[in-house]
């Protein structure tokens, strides 16, 4: 595990909020080509873990490192310039948009005169939907007329678009049916082939086994213990979760 | 999903307004405004569809649909703006005190160069204050309610002290033309000049949008539907100059004038109004800021604010300096707007200015803007605005007093929003 860089690093990363300490010391990294999955209790610290990656939150204390060097990242501008993306358990949406102006919200395709390009930008979206979501037509309806599918798929779509090296994905299956939920899983596989690393943020301890390679398990702001899923069985990360003991390091 | 697909499988049955792709909202106001015409006319035995009050209410209209045209903004990110008004005020007095006592002094009196600089100043003095009035917003969270009622009562009381209450007149007689009157229009040559490249251009963008669609291939309509928009828009301009082009400048002014311009007055001799500066003013500002909210990242990500705070933070917007941008953009247009006001009545007194702020309100709301954020339309709140004006001029010209005058404007203003929220729950937006 230690013969390559790993593609992040987060090291004693602390965070406070008014006295309460929400991420408390946490030292996790990811490979390319590796999905490691979050596991915890709400509350746990996960979401805020995760947040400071990808520049919602300033951490206290802690380092971070891409690539095998020290990243600065202060707001998501910051985390997009490191090739994080993050699908955000709200979908972070603005509902009174269009599918093309929220994917490209932010980053948008300008014409040589320096407006706003909504042709292009709308050809793009035909196109990556083609391949994410062959079924997503209402491409020039605000997204609040979309279903909760159809609006995770805009949600992924931004964050494949723009080449991810690093994606966080943060409970992307928790608003979805059987079927969609198999196609989100079909997708992590692809990335994964294509060598992007993946943070999954999960309460579904079955689906976390079937998608990770490592499993880090927090509560109460701190790491319990990091573990490749091939060693443990789902009731050693439920003890995990719940009593926040290492069941393997006890042993 | 199978819903969709019958949609899209069926669209031979599309409706005649379908094909056009006209708003239904946009349509409704429309029909609103002629309906409101037409009881007025037959109420005054058509005086008021006169080219004579024509001219009239567009010139009244462009002043509050100036500073309506900002408040969109303001709106759309879920902020407000009391502060117009009385901002409109402090601003026309302060740049009636520069033509009338600051600026003869320095460059001497009916200097050339004074309406320039009176105008510069209105706008960067609007864009001043509208960015700290924005910067207390953004940058220390104090709720624009509460920032623009405190403006409210500031610039007030501000403009009361610029010159001790003392009502300022004859302004700079360039910048008098700037508010419309006999003198303050284009004439009928430039009008018909202006009415040409403005159809033109109008019709020039319909065909580019579809040229561009279709090299992209997307949905078009179908040209005939394409071919009557094209003729609505440049018949609704061309015959817009052609009426102010009907309205004759009295005798007195066209005595006035001619004696001016060195021409001897017969009485034969007839000129005519044609299209009034003010007017032109609100159309280039009505073009540029539909621009800056179809076209530009800053008005992208004024409705991603609008629509979702939060989610326009995570993609990297600074919506805190966004919020000092729109406000400072408020403001300079308050500065034209009092501009055009100043002007029109050729001084300033310590009233000017008094209850804009709502009408403006009134105006971006009654055009569709809705103030839980994220939507509204530049175009909406222009008309909005002389829905509001043509309301106020029609009632006045069929003789309703003022206090019910009011009353009525504050009904529909009620009933106008009842509307849009109904049509807004039936065509689910």
């Amino acid at each position: 595990m230690t013969k390559q860089t790993p593609l992040v690093e987060m090291k004693d990363i602390r965070i406070s909020f008014g006295g309460i300490r929400a991420v408390d010391g946490v030292s996790i990294d990811l490979h390319p080509g590796e999905v490691v999955g979050l596991l915890g209790h709400n509350g746990a610290g996960k979401s805020t873990l995760i947040k400071i990656l990808s520049g919602a939150y300033k951490m206290d204390s802690g380092e971070i490192w891409i690539n095998g060097e020290k990243a600065e990242i202060n707001t998501p501008r910051d985390a997009r310039s490191y090739n994080i993306e993050t699908i955000y358990q709200t979908l972070a949406l603005a509902d009174n948009l269009d599918a093309p102006s929220n994917l490209f919200l932010g980053r948008e395709i300008l014409t040589p005169l320096g407006f706003v390009d909504d042709d292009t930008m709308e050809a793009e979206t035909r196109k990556i939907m083609k391949r994410l979501n062959p079924n997503f037509k209402k491409i020039s309806e605000p997204v609040s007329a979309l279903s909760g599918g159809q609006r995770q798929s805009v949600a992924i779509a931004r964050a494949v678009y723009f080449n991810a090296k690093i994606l966080i994905m943060d409970e992307p299956t928790a608003a979805l049916g059987v079927h969609e939920t198999a196609m989100v899983a079909k997708l992590i596989g692809e990335l994964k082939k294509q060598g992007l690393g993946i943070f999954l943020i999960s309460h579904d301890t079955r689906e976390m086994m079937e998608l990770c390679d490592r499993v880090s398990v927090m509560k109460n702001g701190q790491l319990v213990g990091t573990e490749k899923v091939e060693d443990v069985t789902e009731d050693d990360i439920l003890s995990m979760i719940i009593l926040g003991k290492n069941p393997k390091a006890a042993a | 999903m199978s819903d969709e697909t019958a949609a899209t499988s069926s669209p031979e049955k599309r409706s005649l307004l379908q094909e056009l792709e006209i708003d239904t909202r946009l349509l409704g106001m429309i029909g609103a405004l002629v309906v409101l015409w037409i009881i007025f006319g037959f109420f005054t035995d058509w005086r008021f569809m006169s080219p004579r009050n024509l001219f009239n209410v567009s010139v009244q209209t462009a002043s509050v649909a100036v500073m309506a045209t900002g408040m969109v903004f303001v709106i759309v990110t879920r902020n407000i703006d009391l502060s117009v008004g009385s901002m409109l005020g402090f601003i026309g007095m302060t740049t009636a005190a520069l033509q009338v006592q600051w600026l003869p002094d320095i460059v001497g009196l009916g200097h050339w160069s004074i309406w320039i600089i009176a105008v510069i100043f209105a706008i960067l003095m609007g864009a001043v204050l509208g960015a700290f009035q924005g910067w207390v917003i953004g940058y220390l969270t104090v709720p624009a309610f509460i920032v623009t009622l405190g403006g409210f009562l500031i610039y007030r009381g501000a403009m009361w002290w610029v010159t001790q209450g003392q009502t300022q007149a004859p302004l700079d007689t360039t910048f008098r033309l700037l508010g419309g009157g006999a003198e303050g229009t284009l004439g009928e040559t430039l009008s018909w000049v202006f009415g040409v490249v403005a159809a033109v251009s109008a019709v020039g963008i319909m065909l580019m949008s579809r040229r561009r669609k279709a090299a992209h291939g997307f949905h078009l309509k179908p040209a005939w539907a394409e071919g009557i928009l094209m003729a609505l828009a440049a018949g609704l301009i061309l015959g817009y100059v052609w009426i102010m082009n009907s309205y004759p400048i009295p005798k007195g002014a066209m005595k006035r004038i001619t004696a001016s311009q060195g021409i001897e007055y017969t009485e034969d001799l007839v000129w005519y109004h044609g299209v009034a500066l003010p007017v032109v003013i609100l159309v280039v500002v009505t073009v540029v800021m539909t621009i800056i909210a179809t076209r530009t990242r800053f008005g992208r990500y004024i409705y991603a604010t609008g629509g979702n705070p939060e989610a326009a933070e995570l993609s990297g917007i600074n919506t805190r300096f966004l919020t000092v941008k729109i406000f400072a953009l408020m403001g300079a247009l308050t500065g034209i707007a009092s501009i055009i006001a100043s002007a029109r009545l050729n001084a300033v007194d310590v009233g000017l200015g008094t209850l804009d702020e709502l009408r403006v309100i009134a105006a971006a709301v009654i055009g569709g803007t809705a103030l839980a954020g994220g939507i509204g339309t530049i175009y909406g709140a222009v008309i909005g605005a002389l829905i509001m004006q043509t309301l106020q001029s029609g009632m006045a010209s069929v003789g309703v007093d003022a206090p019910l005058q009011n009353i009525v404007v504050g009904f529909v203003l009620v009933f106008a929003v009842w509307v849009d929220i109904v049509y807004r729950r039936r065509t689910g937006n």
